[in-house]
C-alpha cells in the first residue's frame, strides 16, 4: 500500500525511514491502518514519525468538544444561512479562453490535459522499480 | 510623501504636488532597501511604473479615477494576479501565473491603483507567523526601529544585531510589514482565523476584517470558504474605509456576497462617545494574557468610559471552545480545498507518470509543507465516516453556539466589543520556532478567530509600544454588516491614542527628502 511504498522510497533515498505498522506508542487512535487509509485518501503522505504525532495531538485536541453540551443544535454551515444564496441567469458571458488555461499545465495534448492510466491500483507498484522518467 | 494618509497623497496627486510615478519609484526604491525584510515575493515593477505612467496621464487632463488613482498597493500572494506569478508560498504553485485576476484585485487596478508586488506569507496562509512559506520568513521592520533597538541597548548585553529579529505574525505578514515599512499605501491580507489582524497588531497597522460575505472572495486562493475573507492592511483607519468602500459590494462570480447595494464612504467623524456601549468579554481574559497587553486593554477601556461610553462586561460562553471547534473546521474545509491540486490543470507536477494515484501523491508531496499536509490528514480524519458525526458536526454545532454568543451579546444593547488582538507584542523567530505551527497557530489565534466563525466585523489598531518599544493593538468587534460603525468607533480611538510613527531612519538615510513633508506645502484636504 502506499504508506509502505513511502518506506521503500525513504529508504531507497538513504532518508530516514517511516514506518507504518503501529508499533510506535501513541494514543492508540491512529493505528497502522487508519495512517494507511488517511494517507490513500489524502493523497498525502505522512512522511515521519513526528507527524502522526502531530494529528495525534489534534485528535487530543478535538476531543475537547465533547464537553459541549449541544443537544437540540442544529449544525451552522454558513454565517449567511437566513439569506438567499445568489444564482445568477444561466447565460453564457465569458469562457473560450481553452488556449489560456492549457497554458498552466505540464501536460497536454492538443486540448486535452494528459494524465497517467487511472486503473493501476497503488499496491501492485511495491514490486516495481521506481519510476522511470519520461 | 510615503508617510501620509492615503486621501492626503491623493490630494497631493491631484494638486500636482507629486505624480504618480515619482511616487511609484520612491516606493520601489524602498522596497529594493527593505529588500532584507523579505516582506515580497514578486516586485511588480514594470507593471508598476506602466501603470503610474497612465494615472500620472489622468491627473493631466484631470481625469483622476477616485481616491486610489495613482497609489501603491501591494497585494498578499494569494489573491490570483492576471500575469503575475501567485504562488501562495508554495512549491505547488512556483511559477504558476493565473489567467485572471481576483475580484478585489480587479477593482484596485480599475481605481488606477498602482501594484507593487505580491507579499509574503505562510505557505497557503496556514501560520500565525508569516515564517512557513518557501520563500523563507517575513521580518519584523520594527526589528530595525529606533524605539526597539533604543530600549535594547538599555537592557543588554552586546548581540548580533539581526540575530534576534522579530516575527510580523502571519499569515498576512508580508502584507503587513510592507504597509508598516512605507513601501506601499494599502495592502490586502487574507483573514480566515485571524491572519490579517495578527500582523496588523504585531507592526503596528490597521489590520480589518471585513464581514463575510461584504468582500468577494473570488480570485482569493480558498482556504475555508464559510470564514475566509479579504482583509486590508493599512497605516490608519481612514484609508482602511477608503479601500473598503472601492473592494465591498455584490459580485456574481461569488455567490457568497450579499446582494444588498453598498456604497463607497468617507467616515464621519465620531465625536461624541456618550450613546455608545462597549462590550468586553470577560473569557478573553486569560492566563497566557501578557500583562502589559492586558493593562493596555483596561487602559483602551477606562478611555472610552472617560469620554461617557457605557463599557460593560459581557459573556461569550463558548469562548474556550471556539479554537477547538475553529481546528476542526478548518482542517476539513482544507484537507477539502487542497484537493484540487494534483498537479494535472495547473501548478507543481512530479515526474512520475506510472498512474494517477501515484502521480497525485508524488506531485502533493513535493508540492506542499508539512503544515499544509499535516492540516489534510486532521481534516481527512474529522471527515471519516466514523468521524463525521462526532467531530465535523459536532463542530458545526458548536460553531452555532459560537455565533449566537455573539448574536446574544449585540442584542443587549452593546454597539462595539473590545478585546486584545494578540497575547502580547512580537516575538523573535528563535522564540517563535520553538513551538510547531498547529500549537502556535492555537496560541496566537485565541481572540481572533471566533469572530471568523460569527463572520463579523473586527479590526485591530495599533494602541501603544511596549516597554520593549514594540507596538500592541487591540481589536474592536463590530456587529454584522455594521462595519462602517465599526470603523467610526476605530477611528475616534486610533485619534485619542496616537500611536506613534515608526522611526525606521537609518533605512531612510537615502530617502531622506521623503521625509521632509514639513516642508511641503500645506495640503488642502477637498
Amino acid at each position: 500500500m502506499w504508506a509502505r511504498a513511502v518506506r521503500l522510497r525513504a529508504a531507497a533515498r538513504g532518508r530516514r525511514g517511516f514506518t507504518s505498522k503501529a508499533d510506535s506508542q501513541g494514543s492508540g487512535r491512529v493505528t497502522g491502518e487508519l495512517i494507511q487509509h488517511l494517507e490513500r485518501l489524502s493523497l498525502v503522505d505522512f512522511g515521519s514519525q513526528e507527524a502522526v504525532a502531530r494529528l495525534e495531538k489534534a485528535i487530543a485536541f478535538a476531543d475537547r468538544l465533547r464537553a459541549v453540551n449541544t443537544d437540540g443544535v442544529e449544525p451552522m454551515e454558513s454565517v449567511l444561512e437566513d439569506r438567499c444564496l445568489y444564482l445568477r441567469s444561466d447565460n453564457v458571458v465569458e469562457g473560450s479562453c481553452a488556449e489560456e488555461l492549457l497554458q498552466n499545465s505540464h501536460r497536454v495534448v492538443e486540448e486535452y490535459f494528459v494524465a497517467p492510466p487511472g486503473n493501476i491500483s497503488w499496491s501492485k507498484l511495491d514490486e516495481k522499480q521506481p519510476f522511470s522518467h519520461h | 510623501m510615503l508617510g501620509r494618509t492615503l486621501r492626503e497623497v491623493s490630494a497631493a496627486l491631484k494638486q500636482g504636488q507629486v505624480t504618480p510615478t515619482e511616487l511609484c519609484q520612491r516606493c520601489l526604491s524602498l522596497i529594493r532597501k527593505t529588500k532584507f525584510l523579505n516582506a515580497y515575493i514578486t516586485v511588480s515593477e514594470e507593471v508598476a511604473l506602466k501603470q503610474a505612467e497612465e494615472s500620472e496621464k489622468r491627473y493631466k487632463k484631470g481625469h483622476s479615477l477616485g481616491d486610489l488613482d495613482g497609489i501603491p498597493v501591494a497585494v498578499k500572494d494569494n489573491f490570483s494576479t492576471s500575469g503575475i506569478e501567485t504562488t501562495c508560498a508554495s512549491n505547488m504553485l512556483k511559477g504558476y501565473v493565473p489567467p485572471y485576476n481576483a475580484t478585489v484585485v480587479q477593482k484596485l487596478l480599475d481605481q488606477g491603483a498602482l501594484l507593487m508586488g505580491k507579499t509574503n506569507l505562510d505557505e497557503f496562509a496556514m501560520g500565525s507567523g508569516s515564517t512557513d512559506g518557501i520563500f523563507g520568513p517575513v521580518k519584523n521592520p520594527w526589528s530595525y526601529s529606533k524605539q526597539y533597538r533604543e530600549k535594547r541597548k538599555q537592557n543588554s548585553h552586546s548581540e548580533n544585531e539581526d540575530s534576534n529579529w522579530l516575527i510580523t505574525g502571519g499569515s498576512s505578514g508580508g502584507s503587513a510589514a510592507a504597509v508598516s515599512a512605507f513601501t506601499c499605501f494599502a495592502a490586502l491580507g487574507s483573514d480566515t482565523g485571524g491572519s490579517t489582524r495578527n500582523p496588523a497588531a504585531h507592526c503596528g497597522v490597521v489590520g480589518l476584517k471585513p464581514s463575510y460575505g461584504l468582500v468577494s472572495r473570488h480570485g482569493l486562493i480558498p482556504l475555508v470558504n464559510s470564514m475566509d475573507v479579504p482583509g486590508i492592511l493599512t497605516r490608519c483607519v481612514d484609508d482602511a474605509a477608503t479601500v473598503l468602500g472601492i473592494l465591498a459590494g455584490h459580485d456574481p462570480k461569488d455567490s457568497t456576497t450579499i446582494q444588498d447595494p453598498v456604497k463607497p464612504f468617507t467616515l464621519p467623524s465620531l465625536t461624541d462617545v456618550s450613546k455608545l456601549c462597549i462590550g468586553i468579554p470577560k473569557e478573553y481574559l486569560t492566563p497566557e494574557l501578557s500583562s502589559e497587553v492586558q493593562s493596555l486593554w483596561s487602559k483602551a477601556a477606562n478611555l472610552f468610559e472617560s469620554e461617557g461610553a457605557k463599557v460593560i462586561e459581557v459573556s461569550l460562553p463558548h469562548t474556550s471552545y471556539s479554537i477547538v471547534c475553529y481546528h476542526v473546521l478548518c482542517t476539513s474545509e482544507v484537507a477539502s480545498n487542497m484537493a484540487r491540486f494534483d498537479g494535472l490543470e495547473y501548478g507543481h507536477r512530479c515526474d512520475n507518470d506510472v498512474s494517477t494515484e501515484a502521480m497525485y501523491a508524488v506531485t502533493r508531496r513535493e508540492g506542499f509543507n508539512d503544515v499544509v499536509r499535516g492540516r489534510i490528514l486532521s481534516g481527512n480524519f474529522f471527515l471519516l465516516r466514523e468521524n463525521y458525526e462526532n467531530y465535523f458536526v459536532k463542530a458545526q454545532k458548536v460553531r452555532r453556539l459560537i455565533a449566537n454568543d455573539f448574536v446574544n451579546v449585540f442584542n443587549s444593547g452593546v454597539d462595539v466589543l473590545l478585546t486584545p488582538t494578540t497575547l502580547s507584542e512580537a516575538v523573535p523567530y528563535t522564540e517563535f520556532i520553538k513551538e510547531d505551527n498547529r500549537t502556535r497557530s492555537a496560541q496566537d489565534d485565541i481572540f481572533t478567530q471566533a469572530v471568523n466563525m460569527a463572520g463579523l466585523p473586527a479590526v485591530s489598531v495599533p494602541m501603544a509600544l511596549s516597554s520593549q518599544g514594540l507596538p500592541i493593538g487591540l481589536q474592536f468587534i463590530g456587529r454584522a454588516f455594521c462595519d462602517q460603525q465599526l470603523l467610526r468607533v476605530a477611528k475616534w480611538f486610533e485619534k485619542q491614542v496616537q500611536f506613534p510613527v515608526i522611526q525606521l531612519q537609518e533605512l531612510m538615510d537615502d530617502c531622506s527628502s521623503v521625509f521632509e513633508n514639513e516642508k511641503l506645502a500645506s495640503v488642502s484636504l477637498k
